[in-house]
């Protein structure tokens, strides 16, 4: 994280551009890259995706880009005098009630004080935390045979991630940067999507057995969580697999670990890990262990068309396992496997993917 | 006793009266609601008719009054009044009337509308028409009850007498029949007469309905329609057979002198030179003309180029009343109008004239609504079977910001189009007077006229659509842009930026921005100009200083006011196109602000426009 007098220089530039532009005649603009689908293209340098070269600008010629300039600007205000200069922090929801009193410059959603917020990032190359903007959603848990030092604000606390800590595990704090990895006796680290799962693992000693760090996703993964598994992969050198539910949504998550979301696709080289490899449930894995099923519904089947045209899944493999998946018409979910035992998963179905993927 | 033989004996005449007895339908009275308002609007239309041929400002009373099934239909008018002896015909005997045999517009022709109403009233009622009529306050008002004998087409009356009455003149009829009283829709008394109202505005119309309530369709002029005038028919587009029968029955005894005074348009040079064309002595009797010599006159008349018709056998509505009725009877937030030039289909002039309302209450996602009139006759029944209706399914209404329905039709949008037609000969589809024939003149007719209004109405949405964007130019320079300003100062604490540049750039403006730097005891000034507007500006600029000016490039005129000097520079400036004025002065001089001269102010950024 960078200091907050460097925080207050970007985001005084972002305003310094804007005052030049009225003092040259220049109608104030602010040129983004356009957050879409179309506009994401794989780094080979980093080995991620990030934004293209298409850009919007935001210019005042118009009523609605005017009026996102002075929210911009009221933004950068709040930022600078109440945060950074008194060390003080607002979640992002506070930032929209905070706009109550902006008169014009009033937000009229959260998703629009949050796009700005993101804005906001891409134009200073900083991310939030720099401004000290926090997500409302807590981070996920870990457990594992790891040991590790957090930086809190009330001192330094130092536990194991097995021994000292309760059944839900250790929970990742919004600012993952405050903590530092010590030792560890790890082989790999499995991200499961849904807490059913991560607490049968832990029920079976699923981490024990194969030397495994258990981080539970919670659904789509908040940035702490995807930055502490990229952090993993990167400091301790451990490969990284992921299990999630049999179903279009559950590809984006993986997706938004191994190759960027396409709305944070800004801060992709910061929270994605490239090598992440997806375990399951894959749609082959439905026929492969005739697990049951429900049925995909109209929703189901228009995101995995929309995969297949989106430029992060345009791999053989991928294509492959959606093609069967729309052919098949089902999905399965992580705790499918339940049906044929509660040891299957851990006795059966893991050790099997992870040796087809050479991890044991 | 042969068959055919046979056959004749029971060969006889039919009555008009009979025939229509038997087939109502054709006169519009085929259900119960229609015809009672049918008989309305036949009376109303006599009403009308009489009121304008004696020069009266129409006053019409109209009650409905309902007794079980029976309604009764009154309808009283301040008209001339009919005199006592034609009375009985004029209601109790169909295709009697005034107007058949004139070239003249007027709402009723042939003579069957109201006694078809008697007739009816007496199939479905069995009761007799009473009439009260009375032609000036010197004399006495006359009383009848009427019935049509059916075989012979001929009035019954069944009582007769003076009576008093309050009027001053005027006549009222009482109809009962079967019927049946709707209001809500368009096809109703209520709605007919609103429709009248619209293109009769100088009649006042009070509609007393079944249950009491009271509507006034007041007038909005107090000026009567343009008498219309019987002219002798047209040349263009006369069929042979009609030619052939005038040169028949004519009284003149030389072609020219026919020629001259059975048609109008012709005067003695065309006369003359119609004959010469068709190889005929001028002096010759007009009735010793063959079958081959009659064809040949009337390729002539196809060769030689007629002027139009007089319009004074017309009487349009007048653009301004088209206006003025669709004000009176719609909120609107705009009116479109236009009267098309007199034309002629088969000898028969006419005229169409065009209103479009737009905005207001209209309904937005709805049909278009259609007023139909002919000679302002409103025509409720059978629209899809109309000329006007057909004309403007043709347009496509989308290049005129209407919206057409996929494979066209009747346009959708908040917008009511008004067609009139004017002519001394409607050309109805049927005796019922529903709707207009296609025939291609009045087509072409009215397509020009609906195109019309339809590029008025196109001209009008642009400009409100320039407007809303100036509007919102303004908000953006007005309220956002100032605050952007202001915030940025707070937060870099620095000078607030002048917006000024950037206003004249979102605006399309003439920016002129001066700028004076101090040295060695004189003022070096810099005056830049900027056309950001997208036309081509001619304008002088003009500084007044408290001395002349020195060094100055390019260089102003000068002339001395009192004890300042007015330097003033032409400028030409292309859209886009940026100059800049420079000169020097001490620096005590004193100078005002820059003026600009010949341009609009609301243009100008930076200078006083003078």
């Amino acid at each position: 994280m960078i200091k907050s007098e460097a925080a207050q220089e970007r985001l005084l530039d972002l305003a310094l551009g804007l005052y030049r532009q009225f003092q040259e005649g220049v109608v104030p603009h602010i040129a983004l890259p356009s957050r879409t689908k179309n506009n994401i293209e794989y780094s080979s340098k980093s080995d991620v995706w990030v934004y293209g070269d298409q850009e919007t600008l935001r210019s005042v010629k118009t009523v609605r880009g005017a009026k996102t300039l002075l929210k911009t600007v009221h933004l950068a205000e709040l930022l600078i005098k109440e945060h950074l200069k008194n060390n003080r922090g607002s979640t992002l929801r506070e930032i929209y009630y905070i706009s109550e009193n902006w008169d014009l410059a009033k937000f009229h959603e959260q998703a629009e004080s949050d796009r700005l917020i993101e804005d906001l990032e891409i134009v200073t190359s900083l991310q939030r935390e720099d401004f000290h903007v926090r997500p409302e959603e807590d981070g996920a848990a870990v457990f594992g045979p790891l040991r590790l030092r957090e930086e809190t604000r009330r001192g330094s606390r130092e536990m194991h991630c097995q021994e000292d800590v309760g059944e839900a595990g250790y929970q990742i704090p919004f600012n993952v940067e405050t903590v530092q990895f010590l030792e560890h006796d790890a082989k790999m680290v499995m991200a499961i999507e849904t807490g059913g799962m991560y607490a049968r693992l832990i029920e079976n000693g699923f981490d024990e057995e194969f030397g495994a760090v258990l981080v539970h996703l919670k659904g789509q993964p908040a940035r702490s969580t995807r930055r502490i598994i990229k952090r993993l992969n990167a400091e301790l050198n451990l490969p990284v697999v992921v299990f999630t539910d049999g179903d279009p949504w559950s590809y984006r998550i993986f997706a938004s670990i191994a190759y960027g979301a396409i709305k944070s696709a800004h801060l992709s080289e910061h929270l994605v890990t490239p090598t992440a490899h997806f375990l399951g449930v894959q749609p082959s894995d439905i026929v492969d262990y005739n697990l049951s099923t429900d049925k995909l519904t109209d929703k189901d089947m228009h995101a995995l068309r929309s995969e297949l045209s989106d430029p992060r899944f345009n791999t053989a493999y991928w294509e492959k396992q959606i093609k069967l998946q729309l052919d098949l018409k089902r999905k399965a979910e992580q705790q499918a496997f339940a049906g044929k035992g509660l040891d299957y998963v851990t006795k059966t179905y893991l050790p099997e993917r992870l040796s087809e993927m050479g991890l044991i | 006793m042969e068959i055919a033989e046979e056959l004749a004996r029971q060969q006889k005449a039919i009555s008009v009266a009979e025939f229509f007895e038997k087939n109502r339908q054709i006169l519009g009275f085929d259900s119960a609601p229609r015809a009672l308002i049918t008989v309305v609007k036949e009376a109303v239309d006599n009403s009308l008719d009489a009121c304008e041929e004696a020069g009266i400002l129409p006053d019409i009373f109209v009650q409905i009054k309902r007794d079980g099934d029976y309604y009764q239909a009154i309808v009283e008018d301040n008209g001339p009044g009919i005199v006592s002896a034609e009375i009985p015909r004029v209601f109790a005997k169909l295709l009697y009337g005034s107007r058949f045999h004139t070239l003249r517009q007027s709402r009723g022709q042939q003579g069957i509308g109201i006694s078809a109403g008697v007739l009816y009233s007496q199939l479905t009622s069995g009761k007799p028409t009473r009439v009260v009529s009375k032609i000036g306050p010197g004399h006495p008002a006359y009383y009848f009850e009427l019935t049509i004998n059916t075989s012979q087409n001929e009035p019954e009356i069944l009582k007769a007498e003076e009576i008093e009455w309050e009027r001053p003149r005027g006549t009222r009829v009482e109809l009962e029949m079967e019927g049946s009283y709707v209001r809500s829709r368009r096809q109703s008394v209520y709605g007919s007469l609103k429709s009248a109202a619209i293109v009769n505005p100088h009649a006042r119309i009070t509609l007393v309905e079944p249950d009491g309530n009271v509507e006034v369709f007041e007038r909005a002029t107090d000026a009567l329609p343009k008498k219309a005038y019987a002219i002798q028919p047209h040349p263009a587009g006369i069929e042979l057979g009609e030619l052939i029968k005038l040169l028949r029955y004519t009284e003149k005894k030389k072609l020219r002198v026919f020629l001259k005074e059975t048609f109008s348009s012709i005067g003695a040079i065309t006369a003359q030179e119609l004959c010469s064309l068709s190889g005929q002595d001028p002096e010759r009797a007009p009735g010793s003309l063959n079958h081959e010599e009659a064809k040949k006159l009337l390729s002539a008349f196809k060769q030689i180029k007629v002027k139009s018709p007089p319009v004074d056998c017309l009487s349009p509505i007048g653009e301004e009343l088209v206006k003025a009725g669709l004000e009176k009877e719609y909120r609107l937030d705009f009116i479109a109008t236009c009267s098309r030039p007199v034309s002629v289909y088969s000898g028969n002039p006419f005229l169409v004239e065009v209103g479009l309302g737009y905005g207001g209450e209209l309904e937005r996602e709805g049909r278009v609504e259609i007023l139909r009139f002919a000679n302002r006759v409103p025509l409720i029944y059978q629209q899809g079977a109309c000329a006007v209706t057909h004309a403007l399914e043709n347009i496509s209404w989308k290049s005129y910001s209407l919206s057409s329905p996929a494979g066209g039709g009747i346009p959708v949008g908040p917008a009511v189009l008004l067609v009139h037609l004017a002519s001394t000969n409607i050309p109805f589809t049927s005796e019922s007077k529903d709707a207009i024939a296609d025939v291609p003149e009045i087509l072409a007719e009215i397509d020009l006229g609906l195109k019309e209004v339809g590029r008025k109405l196109r001209r009008y949405l642009s400009r409100q659509s320039l407007l809303k964007e100036r509007r919102e130019k303004e908000e953006i320079i007005k309220k956002i842009l100032p605050r952007i300003a202001r915030k940025l100062s707070e937060v870099l604490e620095k000078e607030e930026p002048d917006i000024g540049p950037v206003v004249a750039k979102i605006m399309g403006n003439l920016l002129v921005k001066r700028a004076i730097t101090q040295e060695n005891g004189l003022a070096s000034v810099r005056i830049d100009v900027e056309n950001h507007s997208d036309l081509h500006r001619r304008f002088k600029l003009h500084e007044v200083l408290s001395c002349r000016a020195e060094s100055a490039d390019p260089l102003p005129k000068v002339i001395p006011i009192g004890d300042a000097y007015d330097h003033h520079w032409k400028m030409s400036m292309a859209p886009g196109e940026r100059v800049t004025l420079c000169y020097q002065m001490p620096s005590e001089a004193r100078l005002l602000q820059p003026v600009v001269e010949g341009v609009e102010e609301e243009i100008v950024t930076g200078a006083k426009v003078i």
